[in-house]
């Protein structure tokens, strides 16, 4: 069925009599409608008093420490120092300027802070050579140069050994994913258990085709460097499949130009796939805007144009969720929805009829394809999981016996919690 | 070899990046922040794929007469004015965001009320999604619409007028059942992606390669 | 014949057109954003500590202010801003003001023009704005290490060390406070890579639908505070001192959470006594 023209060029008149009431002033008095801004001026020299009322010197930092700065990536040497206490003058400083020099060279400087702080970054040594660092007290009235540091001397380290924890969680992750893959390539029979999500991906597909109306997939609104997004993309390729194989039509808008580019690749490889390649048609992934709200309005124009029986709201989503969502559930779609973004879940439950929460999504390529070796990964992923699972339950045990059964913070319990909250932490 | 060069490439970047994170020393310490800036120059050019996309999709349907047309002009007039505009701006002014570039006036009376418009929206929608959504079916419905209801109360100040229960209350759901829920879906949820990760990365998970 | 005439209502009542909803919404919000000027409001824990942490900023400090939002959420964040500009001014606090979403961006600089206006401020004396560079991540990383390598100049190109307020910049070491207004994923990027790599003191204001996003991170003590929605801003207004549109707008989303709450009662009404003669008809 065709819409009349006639309200569509009324529709375009009033838009353009909008953007013209919006340019013409803009192009012509750009410069009457913006607020002037605050000629108002305030004293720069932070120091309270002025010159006359400077007394004396101000006195020199004491304690200055210059130590290479650990798990770097070397070319770092921190300096801190500190300010003896109601010493007369003190308040007068206005900011420390540090000195650096190396032997043989005379102390030229190197930054300055302001007087509250009591450290610096020497983001400018080299690597090996032996610095020592004078702190310079500064105020209106003149310079108190400090005592020389201890040397110091900057370099790179190989490893992050505040990291080794993680490190050692990745390790253990990635085992569990090889080992149960292997399992599953040398032919173990692995559960997985129902996601009904993902259960009625075909069924979805299969009543657009029945009703002669198109499938809408929207792979959310991040670029393919979100995990997300590219777990969207891999439904997609399964959802093309089905499509190109029951001749139904569809629409893939997006709101990345990389998403575009990578979901047209998608789209033609499973029309490929099922034989299909002239019913391939290249617009029907479709770039709209990288604008949020821009995005939104131009898919919900689509669904309310174009009536898609099943709409894919699947990857990353933010506050347009439910826009969507309540625009699909008005025009009678089977919608399935699905992210990672805990705080859109609420809405896709609320308005969809089935979502894929959090770890659900990522896991569906693996579902889907049912292929043992992707499904090995997953049970990896499950062993990981019980682990941190069983780490939260010990954590819980022991630092709740330690705290009711033996309070004062020494016992075997409270010592145990504490090492386990500062390696996880 | 269509599909072996990009699984390398893939392999190698998501390998030394790891790496990196562990090993501060150079080349790795900033290989990160280095393939960060160029994504970001990928993406500007992408970016005129995108318009160029849109272009010809558009144009297509105006010069054809397709339906919708009028549409079609509308956004392509719409998007040549706008850069118009910033292009004086920057000419001006040295950027499209000075305060009183021409820019400023289409993003003020422009841009703002209608992205304002479309956010809106969302209030009438939560009302008719939380009307449909909230029924107490059975008792774990009933505990959703329960809670819902105490924070719904306890977010504003006739809440707290009723009773001090609200505010308290609402509060505790907040940083209680919501936050433990919330990160037992972010645990599964982090773990899910690095396991997606992985597998893309050792080349399992080939499908976004079509 | 009276029996079925209630079942008939209770019916209507479990299916109520959406755009009657809509409508009863529209006045139920826009008549107390007219006629009424906000009511009392009582401070909660998370917004006090937003407070307390500008607060225990000294004269002289620095404070880095993120705009990540646009216009979508300004009727939220707007006001929170405003708010935290005035306590941040009111101390003789810098502000140096950047953004993640360019179009966003010129909001922040409005307000921040305009309260700076209020305390006789000076742009590149006691305030500046960077404006936006693209690649949130690689922006934020970068800053830990020099800040003037990503912005070289302010958004008006001037450049960073020809400007008093930050010529001694560099790092984060320099930022005593980032307060970042937040609508979308930017936050989780300044706490992964801000607080937890450079250990930056850090507190934000987001819209309601984030905010139980961030309050892991608040309980966590990753973030110092946490300002969430209209109400937080409301709030944080209220401790302020200075009622603005958060205070204002506080009535009409009063009106609006008792009208839905008026809706899911009728519903699940309409929903019991529906099934419940539907049961006695079977």
């Amino acid at each position: 069925m065709t819409r009349p023209e006639t309200p569509d060029r009324t529709r375009f008149g009033l838009l353009m009599v909008f953007v013209m009431l919006l340019t013409i002033p803009a192009l012509t008095g750009g410069d009457s409608f913006a607020r002037p801004r605050s000629l108002a001026t305030s004293e720069i020299l932070s120091s309270p008093t002025d010159l006359a009322m400077v007394p004396v010197l101000p006195p020199a930092v004491c304690t200055v420490q210059a130590a290479d700065v650990p798990e770097d990536g070397g070319g770092l040497i921190s300096v801190t120092w500190e300010v003896p206490e109601d010493t007369p003058g003190t308040e007068f400083i206005t900011a420390f300027e540090i000195l650096r020099y190396a032997p043989g060279e005379t102390p030229a400087p190197v930054g300055d802070v302001p007087p509250t702080d009591r450290a610096f970054e020497d983001g400018s040594a080299e690597d090996g050579t032996t610095y020592q660092y004078i702190v310079r007290s500064v105020s209106p009235s003149g310079f108190t140069d400090s005592e020389p540091s201890g040397p110091a001397v900057a370099s790179a380290q190989w490893f992050a050994r505040g990291r080794f924890p993680v490190l050692l969680v990745t390790l253990f992750f990635c085992t569990a994913v090889l080992f149960f893959v292997q399992r599953a390539k040398g032919g173990a029979e692995l559960f997985i258990r129902k996601i009904p999500g993902l259960e009625a991906v075909d069924d979805a597909v299969g009543r657009a085709t029945e009703m002669g109306r198109p499938v809408l997939f929207v792979p959310g609104i991040e670029t393919v460097s979100e995990v997300g997004t590219l777990a969207a993309l891999t439904i997609l390729g399964h959802v093309a499949r089905r499509v190109a194989t029951h001749g139904t039509r569809l629409l893939v808008p997006v709101a990345d130009p990389i998403v575009m580019t990578t979901a047209q690749e998608i789209v033609r490889a499973a029309y490929a796939e099922a034989g299909q390649l002239d019913a391939y048609d290249p617009g029907s992934v479709a770039y709209l805007t990288y604008d949020q709200f821009g995005y939104t309005a131009g898919v919900d124009g689509i669904m309310v144009r174009e009536r898609p029986e099943a709409v894919f709201l699947l990857g990353t989503f933010y506050a347009e969720s439910l826009i969507l969502a309540e625009t699909g559930h008005a025009i009678g779609a089977i919608q399935i929805a699905g992210t990672k973004e805990t705080s859109q879940l609420p809405f896709f439950v609320a308005a969809c009829d089935y979502t894929l929460i959090g770890e659900e999504l990522f896991a569906a390529s693996s579902y889907l394809s049912r292929e043992p070796v992707m499904l090995g990964s997953l049970k990896g992923q499950d062993l990981t999981k019980m682990t941190i699972v069983y780490v939260i339950v010990l954590g819980f045990v022991v630092g709740t016996v330690g705290a009711l059964f033996f309070p004062g913070g020494n016992s075997f319990f409270s010592r145990a919690f504490d090492a386990l909250y500062s390696w996880f932490g | 070899m269509k599909r072996t060069v990009p699984l390398l490439i893939t392999f190698l970047t998501g390998f030394f990046l790891i790496v990196s994170f562990f090993v501060p020393h150079e080349p790795f310490g900033q290989l990160e922040q280095r393939l960060l800036v160029w994504f970001a120059i990928v993406s500007g050019f992408a970016m005129l794929l995108g318009v160029d996309s849109l272009f010809r999709a558009h144009l297509k349907r105006i010069i054809r007469a397709r339906e919708g047309r009028w549409h079609s002009l509308a956004l392509l007039l719409s998007l040549v004015v706008t850069l118009a505009v910033g292009i004086i701006g920057f000419a001006k002014f040295g950027s499209p965001f000075h305060m009183q570039s021409p820019f400023m006036f289409v993003y003020t009376y422009g841009i703002i009320p209608l992205q304002a418009t479309m956010f809106a929206l969302l209030a009438f929608y939560i009302a008719s999604a939380s009307y449909r959504a909230f029924r107490a079916r059975n008792t774990v419905a009933t505990l959703l619409l329960v809670s819902a209801v105490i924070v719904m109360l306890g977010r504003v100040p006739i809440g707290a007028a009723i009773s001090q229960f609200f505010p308290v209350a609402q509060e505790w759901i907040m940083d209680v059942p919501q936050l433990a829920a919330k990160r037992g879906i972010q645990i599964g949820a982090a773990l899910g992606a690095v396991s997606m990760s992985l597998r893309i990365l050792l080349g399992i998970e080939r499908s976004y390669l079509s | 014949m009276a029996e079925g005439r209630r079942r008939g209502f209770w019916e209507v009542m479990n299916n109520i057109d959406r755009r009657i909803i809509f409508v009863v919404l529209a006045v139920c919000v826009t008549i107390p954003l007219i006629v009424s000027t906000g009511g009392e409001i009582k401070p909660t824990a998370p917004v006090i500590r937003a407070h307390a942490s500008v607060e225990a900023l000294e004269t002289g400090d620095y404070m880095m202010i993120s705009i990540d939002f646009d216009a979508t959420s300004a009727p939220e964040l707007m006001p929170m801003l405003r708010a935290v500009l005035r306590q941040a001014f009111e101390k003789d606090v810098k502000i140096i003001m950047l953004g993640h979403i360019a179009i966003g961006l010129p909001l922040g600089h409005m307000a921040l023009e305009q309260i700076a206006a209020e305390y006789d401020k000076e742009y590149g004396v006691d305030y500046v704005d960077l404006g936006y560079r693209p690649g949130y991540i690689a922006v934020i990383i970068a800053m830990g290490r020099e800040i003037e390598d990503i912005f070289a100049s302010d958004y008006q190109g001037t450049p960073l060390r020809e400007m008093p307020v930050t010529e001694n910049i560099h790092s984060y070491d320099d930022i005593d406070l980032l307060f970042g207004f937040e609508h979308g994923a930017v936050i989780d990027y300044w706490v992964r890579y801000t607080q937890a790599r450079f250990d930056q003191r850090m507190t934000f204001g987001t819209t309601a639908v984030m905010a139980p996003d961030a309050y892991p991170y608040l309980q966590s003590g990753q973030i110092e505070g946490l300002v969430g929605g209209l109400k937080g801003a409301a709030e944080y207004e209220t401790l302020v001192g200075h009622p603005g549109l958060g205070t204002r707008g506080m009535p009409a989303q009063q009106w609006a959470h008792l009208l839905v709450i008026g809706f899911i009662v009728l519903g699940n009404l309409g929903h019991y006594f529906t099934r419940k003669s539907g049961k006695r008809a079977t």
